[in-house]
């Protein structure tokens, strides 16, 4: 069976007075139904443009996406014009965003809104339309959605907003959802419940997830699939469970060492240096000059997607000496 | 005599929708040397205290015991000679900086303020506390935009120990940061702890963080410490319900222990500290919760041991254990997961 | 990091009007220079025939006016007289308005109340009235010219200045500072006001363009200083021939239009340069 979303070679540019900024660099993966994968890294990863790029919503100006494929079952999204987007956005991609805040309405009521992104992709009356978004209030575990519906935003805490983000991206039974770290400005414990509830809807709904987040934690509970991006790249991809059992990338194993755990008394772990600019970049790979394990070979050649196993996908020479060495099949 | 003695601190604010009631009688001491964590979630007051301890809002009854100077009433002249004795390392690290100063200048602000030396002992202060926070020594004739967040973040924490301090209160002083960087901040403020001999107010919402950092834990919800033990014990036997929710909703980096970990999911949302619910405060999330619980205010109670909890359900038997409110042994997460692999 | 001047140049000349506004200020600039150089004695001075066509005798190029004075010296002195009233009346519009700002928007409650009651009731008064009032009672002189405008112009600095403060105040790094025991006026000095400045001094433009248009209006009326030329003056003299020597008016309309127009096109330009918000873009 053919995944439900294939992105190859995705690559997006900003163009800025100060230069080119390479947000997005050949960038792969591919996303199953019923699947969630999380693109997790840290601030100027370009995890968020990648979502931008699949919404077809990168801001030009600056932003441009110079080439790849982005395929939706047999239609390559990046081909279609901004017409046939728009019917795409919100009824077979949907988003939600991270300010729960800022990225509802505020003089509209939440019911109101839902209403709208129902009316937006489907032929249905109003009353009906009406009925679905009290339907998805209640879908989202929002107690008393008939009482909410005439709600505005303001009155509702982070946490509820969130969760009417998640039904107006429901509105319309999307095959892939695209959550930009949705719990990053919520409370702890209202993150739990964000993210449980993204989790028992993504098995009801049957979708593709794709979870961007810089929280290796969030990752831990609710993806089964990870890749981590670098400096605009894909370093590594594997299955979750591997990811934190054998991290095999020098900057994963860098990251996981730099969280806190309990128990553990030491030191953290910290990568040296500072997250590059984009802009300058280095001829090899983007991690070498922070990368403990670097070699002169990494500072002159970029690392190709190597593929070990049949699940997992690592860009790093070091890494692939090193699984090479334990007698693994690497196929460059 | 501890090093920071608060007393019954209350501090509120009014607004237009009524008033906010963010710190509500606490009761805390921080020892010399002494890292204490301050947790909670947004609207708790853990901010709040933090800026009250500094006066940098003034709170409305109880008092703040500074090295054995109660500085609660200071006029500003008398205040500005206790002043060094604690500073702060704030969140932002892009807000915090004059975006027009140099970094030369806002380290060496806090000496010029409180007339530290000769203009020549403060430029050496100033290039020996950029090696201690590890920046180059062309820094000096920079601003703060030329930097990254981590490399802000050190030039606030050598604003902030310039003065010498006793105490530091490190307002969220690691949230904004990612995640490689935060390791190499959090590093930093540890060294400079065992070298320094600072003590450490550090308030996050992070327990993870908090864990890795210090010596003993306050736990606070809606404007008051509903729980408080060192570190160890606090993780062992989290006693208060509230505590025992936050802990489990910390994500653990380990995804077979995500899985099959018993989710405490608590009910509802944070309540507004405009409005705290009666009785205990937390009593409208508490999946525990009695009818006493919804009347009565628990007191803040020291059980054996240097723990305290101001929970009802909360009972030291007549053997010297303690009963407590639980889900089951499963329920958190014990102290099991593994580093990463190396 | 580049050189800031170089810095502030590159940015500015992405604004090509900006950089023809400028183009047109040095030229008045230039001309309020050398007036007394070209045009050595009083401007003032009745010099020969009345009511002279421009471009008819080669002595007086810009023609005179209706008492026989020369147009082109009137221009040039009067260019310096306009751009000194200006400069000045914005000065002192910007001076009044950032304390008044800078104190209300940084202690807020009731000293923000009663200044910006305060600031309400200047805001309130019609400007010219106001105005011509004021030099009506103090008299036409280039002081009280300059002091009145400076006295209605400054209500919109004191709004954007304590707006501006109010948001910084609330920075981390004013948090610092008082954290640190700065005291209040050296904040607002040393860390906030540095901050503020830059939209200040965009309005502070715009501020020199309304003061150039006030002091016309008042010389047009005939209560500016009559004893200093001034574009202003010369239309006032020239109303009354306007259906046969309409040049005497004309002229100098054109030169404050254009004055008016560069300063404008400046105010812009330092807009694009100093509004952070579109940095980078």
């Amino acid at each position: 069976m053919s995944p439900l979303l294939q992105v190859c070679d995705l690559t997006t540019h900003l163009f800025t007075v100060e230069g080119v900024v390479k947000a997005v660099e050949g960038l792969s993966f591919d996303l199953d139904a019923d699947e969630t994968l999380a693109l997790v890294g840290e601030s100027g990863c370009g995890k968020s443009m990648t979502a931008l790029s699949l919404m077809g919503l990168v801001p030009d100006p600056p932003g441009r996406i110079v080439g790849g494929q982005v395929l939706l079952g047999d239609r390559d999204l990046l081909q279609l014009s901004e017409h046939e987007m728009q019917k795409i956005r919100g009824n077979e991609i949907a988003m939600v965003f991270q300010e729960p805040m800022t990225s509802l309405n505020p003089v509209f009521t939440v019911g109101d809104q839902i209403v709208e992104s129902v009316l937006t992709h489907r032929q249905v009356s109003r009353r009906q339309a009406r009925e679905r978004a009290v339907e998805l209030l209640d879908l989202v575990r929002i107690p008393d959605p008939r009482g909410r519906f005439d709600d505005y935003p303001h009155r509702l805490s982070g946490g509820m907003r969130q969760r009417v983000m998640i039904a107006m991206a429901l509105a319309c039974d999307p095959d892939v959802l695209i959550a930009d770290e949705p719990t990053t400005a919520l409370d702890v414990t209202i993150q739990a419940q964000v993210l449980d509830l993204l989790g028992e809807l993504q098995g009801e709904f049957g979708m593709g997830v794709i979870l961007i987040t810089h929280d290796l934690g969030v990752v831990a509970g609710i993806a089964d699939r990870v890749v981590v991006m670098y400096a605009g790249r894909k370093v590594e991809e594997a299955p979750v469970d591997d990811i934190f059992a054998s991290p095999l990338h020098p900057y994963t194993q860098g990251l996981l060492g730099s969280m806190p755990r309990p128990g553990l008394e030491e030191r953290l772990r910290e990568i040296p240096g500072v997250i590059p600019s984009l802009i300058d970049m280095t001829p090899g790979c983007s991690f070498a000059p922070r990368c403990a394990k670097a070699m002169a070979r990494c500072r002159e050649e970029q690392p190709d997607h190597a593929t070990i196993g049949d699940a997992r996908v690592v860009a790093c020479f070091a890494a692939e000496e090193e699984v090479a060495g334990r007698g693994l099949a690497v196929d460059t | 005599m501890a090093l920071l003695s608060i007393r019954d601190l209350m501090a509120h604010f009014e607004t237009p929708r009524g008033t906010v009631y963010a710190v509500d009688g606490v009761n805390l001491d921080i020892g010399s040397g002494e890292t204490v964590g301050l947790v909670g979630e947004s609207g708790c007051g853990k901010s709040t205290l933090g800026k009250a301890i500094l006066r940098l809002i003034e709170p409305n009854f109880g008092s703040i015991v500074l090295d054995s100077v109660d500085i609660t009433h200071l006029k500003r002249r008398q205040l500005a000679r206790h002043r060094h004795k604690v500073q702060m390392i704030f969140q932002d690290p892009y807000a915090s900086l004059n975006p027009r100063a140099t970094v030369g200048r806002i380290i060496e602000e806090p000496l010029m303020v409180n007339g530290w030396g000769s203009d020549r002992e403060r430029k050496e202060r100033v290039a020996w506390l950029l090696e201690k926070v590890g920046l180059p020594t062309d820094s000096l004739k920079r601003h703060p935009h030329e930097y990254s967040g981590g490399q802000r973040q050190r030039i606030g924490i050598a604003r902030a120990i310039a003065l010498n301090p006793k105490i530091v209160i490190c307002d969220e002083a690691v949230s904004a940061l990612d995640v490689s960087i935060r390791a190499q901040i959090i590093n930093l403020l540890t060294d400079l702890r065992d070298e320094l001999g600072l003590s450490y107010l550090f308030i996050s919402h992070d327990l993870s963080v908090v864990e890795h950092i210090a010596d003993r834990v306050c736990v606070m919800y809606l404007g008051k410490i509903v729980e408080i033990a060192e570190r160890e014990r606090l993780w062992a036997m989290p006693l208060h319900p509230y505590t025992q929710i936050l802990m489990a909703a910390v994500p653990v980096l380990d995804p077979k222990i995500a899985r099959e970990r018993k989710k405490i999911i608590p009910r509802d949302e944070l309540p507004s500290p405009l409005n705290p619910p009666g009785g205990c405060r937390f009593h409208t999330r508490c999946p525990y919760a009695q009818p006493k619980c919804r009347d009565e205010e628990p007191p803040l109670r020291p059980l054996q041991g240097r723990q305290s909890v101001a929970c009802h359900l909360v009972t030291e038997q007549a053997d010297g254990s303690i009963a407590y409110p639980t889900m089951a042994a499963e329920a958190a997460p014990k102290n099991d997961v593994r580093g990463a692999p190396a | 990091m580049a050189n800031p001047v170089t810095e502030f140049w590159r940015r500015y000349r992405r604004n090509g009007a900006a950089v023809v506004g400028l183009a047109i200020l040095c030229v008045v600039v230039a001309m309020a220079l050398s007036a007394p150089v070209f045009f050595p004695t009083n401007p003032l001075r009745l010099v020969g025939p009345a009511e002279l066509w421009p471009l008819t005798d080669a002595r007086f190029p810009l023609g005179t006016d209706s008492l026989g004075r020369d147009i082109a010296a009137q221009l040039a002195h009067g260019a310096g007289t306009t751009l000194i009233i200006g400069l000045v009346a914005s000065l002192v519009a910007t001076t009044i308005g950032v304390g008044i700002g800078a104190a209300a928007g940084y202690y807020g409650g009731l000293v923000d109340d009663v200044l910006m009651r305060f600031t309400e009731i200047f805001q309130t008064i019609p400007n010219l009235i106001f105005l011509l009032a004021l030099v009506a009672v103090l008299g036409p002189k280039i002081e009280h010219v300059v002091i009145g405008i400076g006295l209605i112009s400054w209500t919109s600095v004191a709004r954007l200045v304590r707006a501006e403060f109010m948001t910084l105040r609330e920075r981390e790094f004013v948090l610092a500072s008082r954290a640190m025991g700065m005291s209040d006026l050296r904040i607002i000095v040393t860390q906030i006001l540095p901050n503020a400045i830059p939209p200040v001094i965009v309005l502070a433009s715009l501020i020199v363009a309304g003061a150039v248009l006030f002091e016309s209006a008042l010389a047009f009326l005939g209560l500016s200083d009559p004893n200093i030329a001034s574009w202003g003056g010369l239309i006032g003299e020239g109303r009354l021939l306007i259906r046969t020597s309409w040049y005497v008016c004309a002229l100098p309309g054109l030169a404050i239009l254009l004055t008016v127009l560069a300063l404008n096109l400046i105010g812009d330009g330092l807009n694009d340069v100093l509004n952070p918000m579109l940095k980078n873009r």
